[in-house]
């Protein structure tokens, strides 16, 4: 456990499921940890390597990315795709030393306002566990 | 630094205005507002804040050719270099290929985490912590996953093969090479674009893992990497104890000593082939002979030569993950249908980077010529 240590969370989530489901969560009064910056994209196909890569450089501990559930992207595959290069994004920050674990994806639907609190408070504690990216401050 | 300092450094007073960078660029064929020569003359004239901001100070390739003819001797690279880091210090930088996530995966190797870089090593390939040759695997690892099959921008190469198949060769020769972990990519980019700092952390942490490996000698493949650590970390960092050697030149002596050796037939997929000189190799580093040799003694191989070929040579197009642009895909289209003209089956290369940018051309051209790396030729072919 890493006393003290408050984690930097990005949390890239879609418009239209991931985004309103931490609303609801929001306006349900469902409790979850204050780390998390929430970025909206319209579609979690539109999260490049680039971003992810990007907070990490600047700064974050660990980056959350919340689309809806396959099947139900408002783009129809957006949310495919940005599996597909997830699955690359992880090895990429594996090998960088970064760690696999920092990176998640996850489908949070507009209703699951209580499962988007539970996926940003089990996320947090466990980039908590990690401890920081170490080095950051060395940049 | 100030203009008069970069002028003076770079001797660019010298200029004749005589026009012989512009006329052998490959940029300004392509784009007829690009001029090294205006940019020199500009500098003259005092008009730096507009060097600075012009985009197309980003476009420049960093080729050499210019500077390899140059009656003048001025030093047209550093005084890119140079601009480039006023460039930066204001704000101003080049339209990133890629997103910029090559340029961001080599900054974050200036950071201090435990890399997983060496996931290519398999059982057959014999390596060491320590010893007398240290490998210098550079950006491979990296690159594979970028450009590789299914990786993010997938042109359909292997760049990690490069390093598993210098390792096979290198184990041919009797030589088990230190490969390590704690290397970083070797910052050539980030030098080039303008960051010294964030050229000199990368440039401290390989010189570290390389002392601490207790090697003397480091091979290199990559020519950028090679003109890097021989030439840049000296510049930028003082004399180093180590001797810096690019793979060809191994392989070269090898083989005149009678100790590499080829199959009978060894090359059954090219009959015929021509060598695509790397700028960092040729021009800056003037190995234009070395892998040259090496292809002519292959068994069943002819080399012939592109009308562009050694100190003419002209650039794969792109370089620095920087303003990749249509000018670049039309240099690459044409170096390609250069090496078709000749009536080879392949283009040889011996740069990463070079079979990376001639590949994606060469995925959206009607192209028939297939794209090889030297490296690869070689351990394919050995006895
Ligand atoms: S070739 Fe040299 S002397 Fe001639 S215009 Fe270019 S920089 Fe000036
Ligand atoms: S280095 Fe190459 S691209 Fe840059 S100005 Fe000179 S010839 Fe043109
Ligand atoms: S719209 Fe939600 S993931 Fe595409």
């Amino acid at each position: 456990m890493n006393k003290g240590f408050e984690p930097n969370i990005v949390g890239f989530a879609c418009n239209w499921c991931s985004y309103a489901g931490a609303d609801l969560a929001g306006t349900s009064r469902i409790k979850y940890p204050p780390n998390i910056k929430i970025i909206r994209v319209m579609c979690t196909g539109r999260v490049t390597p680039a971003f992810i890569l990007k907070s990490f450089q600047n700064g974050a501990d660990g980056v959350l990315v919340a689309g809806c559930h396959p099947g139900d992207c408002h783009y129809i595959a957006g949310n495919l795709k940005c599996e597909k290069i997830m699955d690359v994004v992880k090895r990429l920050v594996g090998i960088l030393g970064i760690g696999k674990e920092r990176l998640r994806l996850e489908w949070v639907s507009a209703s699951e306002g209580g499962r988007f609190a539970d996926v940003v408070t089990e996320f947090t504690e466990q980039v908590r566990e990690l401890g920081p990216l170490s080095g950051k401050s060395q940049g | 630094m100030s203009l008069e300092e970069i002028i003076k450094d770079t001797k660019a007073y010298y200029c004749l205005g005589c026009g012989v960078c512009t006329s052998s660029c490959p940029v300004a064929r392509v784009i007829p507002s690009f001029s090294p020569r205006l940019l020199v003359e500009k500098a003259l004239f005092g008009f730096g804040d507009e060097i600075i901001s012009d985009k197309d100070l980003w476009s420049c390739l960093i080729c050499g050719r210019c500077a390899s003819r140059c009656p003048s001797g001025v030093d047209y690279l550093n005084f890119v270099r140079e601009m480039r880091m006023e460039a930066l210090s204001k704000g101003k930088e080049g339209l990133l290929a890629h997103d910029g996530i090559l340029n961001t995966i080599m900054e974050l190797q200036s950071l201090n985490l435990k890399q997983d870089r060496n996931f290519w090593i398999t059982d057959d390939l014999e390596v060491a912590d320590a010893g007398e040759y240290f490998y210098f695997v550079g950006c491979l690892p990296y690159f594979d996953l970028v450009f590789g099959e299914g990786g993010l921008c997938d042109v359909g190469i292997r760049s990690i093969e490069r390093a598993r198949n210098t390792v096979r060769i290198l184990n041919k020769i009797g030589i088990k090479p230190v490969v390590s972990n704690n290397e970083r990519c070797c910052g050539h980019d980030l030098l080039w674009n303008g960051d010294l700092e964030g050229f000199k952390r990368l440039a401290e942490l390989n010189l570290k893992t390389i002392k601490e490996s207790g090697a003397k000698k480091v091979i290199c493949v990559c020519p950028e990497g090679y003109v890097t650590l021989k030439r840049d970390y000296p510049r930028f960092l003082g004399e180093q104890d180590i001797e810096v050697i690019q793979l060809c030149q191994i392989l070269a002596d090898e083989l005149r000593e009678g100790k590499l050796k080829f199959l009978e037939n060894a090359s059954v997929d090219y009959k015929k082939v021509t060598f695509h000189d790397p700028c960092s190799l040729g021009r800056i580093a003037e190995i234009y002979e070395e892998p040259r040799e090496i292809i002519s003694s292959i068994p069943g191989i002819e080399l012939v030569e592109m009308e562009r070929n050694r100190v003419d040579a002209v650039c794969c197009g792109t370089s620095g993950w920087v303003n990749c642009s249509g000018c670049s895909k039309k240099i690459q289209t044409e170096r390609l249908k250069e090496a078709e003209e000749t009536g080879a089956d392949a283009l040889i290369t011996a740069c990463p980077k070079c079979e990376i940018h001639l590949n994606c051309a060469k995925y959206n051209a009607d192209l028939k010529i297939r794209i090889k790396d030297i490296t690869d030729l070689v351990a394919e072919s050995l006895a």
